[in-house]
């Protein structure tokens, strides 16, 4: 098992093996979102305040928690590329950077949407989205960073750092809620007696999160494909692999 | 829907935009890509 993940550290290994995984990722991500839209938005019962609205939920949860997962994934990817000097590490920041930034503006609107019938404004500057807020300014600053250089080693590590660093902006994301006096709502009890959510919501809740976890992974993948591509150009096995194409 | 119709799907809609966004473009790239190699190479492969 080791000496497998070992060989995926190799990227003409890797790259076989994303071109062979990412399609059944990504057409699993479809059915398994289906099925998430199927319970939330026809099975799923209205809410006793916000009526249909709280349908929202089903893409803003999900976004939020793929803008988190995708930004900690981002930042542990750069800090293994800058330890032990793997350039498939940064070529993995890199690829996760575009779409979790995407995520982040997705929870951003999704919940301005939300916010504005049931709080009465598109925006307000609490703990949780002006940290959401900032995640999409870190996001977009890597991106920045790691095309800004000539050498594209040089590029790497320093956004690898920026990623590092603004990792500490999740937990604080996280723990918002419950460390400030914020607008957006505390975290969800799912189990036990004092549950605030019955199954018939939370099922296509979890349902949908896992299908945008499957989303993130495929299509993550197939830009990693392409990073790899660009910056392995000049190898004899890009070169094989494109003369056998 | 009470009201929220507007809200509500704007919110899908975005999403389906943004995630379409991501889904197309990689494999456009990336045959792009191939095609681009596969011609440097023909051509007496000059590596940059």
């Amino acid at each position: 098992m080791f000496v497998w993940f070992h060989k995926l550290a190799s990227p003409p290994f890797f790259y076989r093996f994303a071109e062979k995984l990412a399609p059944w990722l990504g057409w699993l991500s479809l059915l398994v979102i289906l099925a998430g839209l199927y319970g939330g938005l026809w099975l799923s019962p209205p809410d006793y305040q916000q009526g249909d609205g709280f349908r929202i939920i089903y893409v803003h949860v999900p976004s939020a928690w793929i803008s988190m997962f995708a930004y900690m994934l981002m930042a542990a990817a750069a800090a293994i590329g800058l330890i032990w000097r793997m350039k498939l590490a940064h070529a993995v920041s890199a690829a996760a950077a575009p779409l979790g930034a995407s995520f982040t503006l997705l929870a951003l609107v999704t919940g301005s949407l939300w916010g504005k019938p049931m709080w009465g404004t598109y925006w307000v500057w609490d703990a949780r989205l002006t940290s959401e807020l900032i995640l999409l300014f870190l996001y977009l600053g890597y991106i920045a960073l790691n095309h800004a250089f000539e050498d594209r080693r040089t590029g790497d590590r320093a956004s690898a750092i920026l990623a590092i660093v603004g990792a500490v902006n999740v937990p604080i994301i996280h723990f918002s809620v419950t460390w400030w006096n914020t607008l957006h709502q505390g975290p969800t009890v799912f189990f036990g007696p004092k549950a605030e959510m019955p199954p018939s919501m939370y099922i296509p809740l979890f349902i949908m999160m896992f299908g945008f976890m499957l989303f993130f992974a495929a299509f993550m993948l197939k830009r990693l494909q392409v990073e790899v591509l660009q910056r392995e150009r000049n190898t004899a096995w890009v070169r094989e692999l494109v003369e056998q194409s | 829907m009470g009201g929220y119709a507007v809200y509500v799907w704007s919110s899908y809609g975005i999403a389906l935009v943004i995630m379409l966004a991501n889904a197309i473009p990689p494999g456009r790239q990336q045959r792009r890509l191939i095609k681009e190699l596969r011609r440097r190479i023909s051509n007496g492969d000059r590596p940059e």
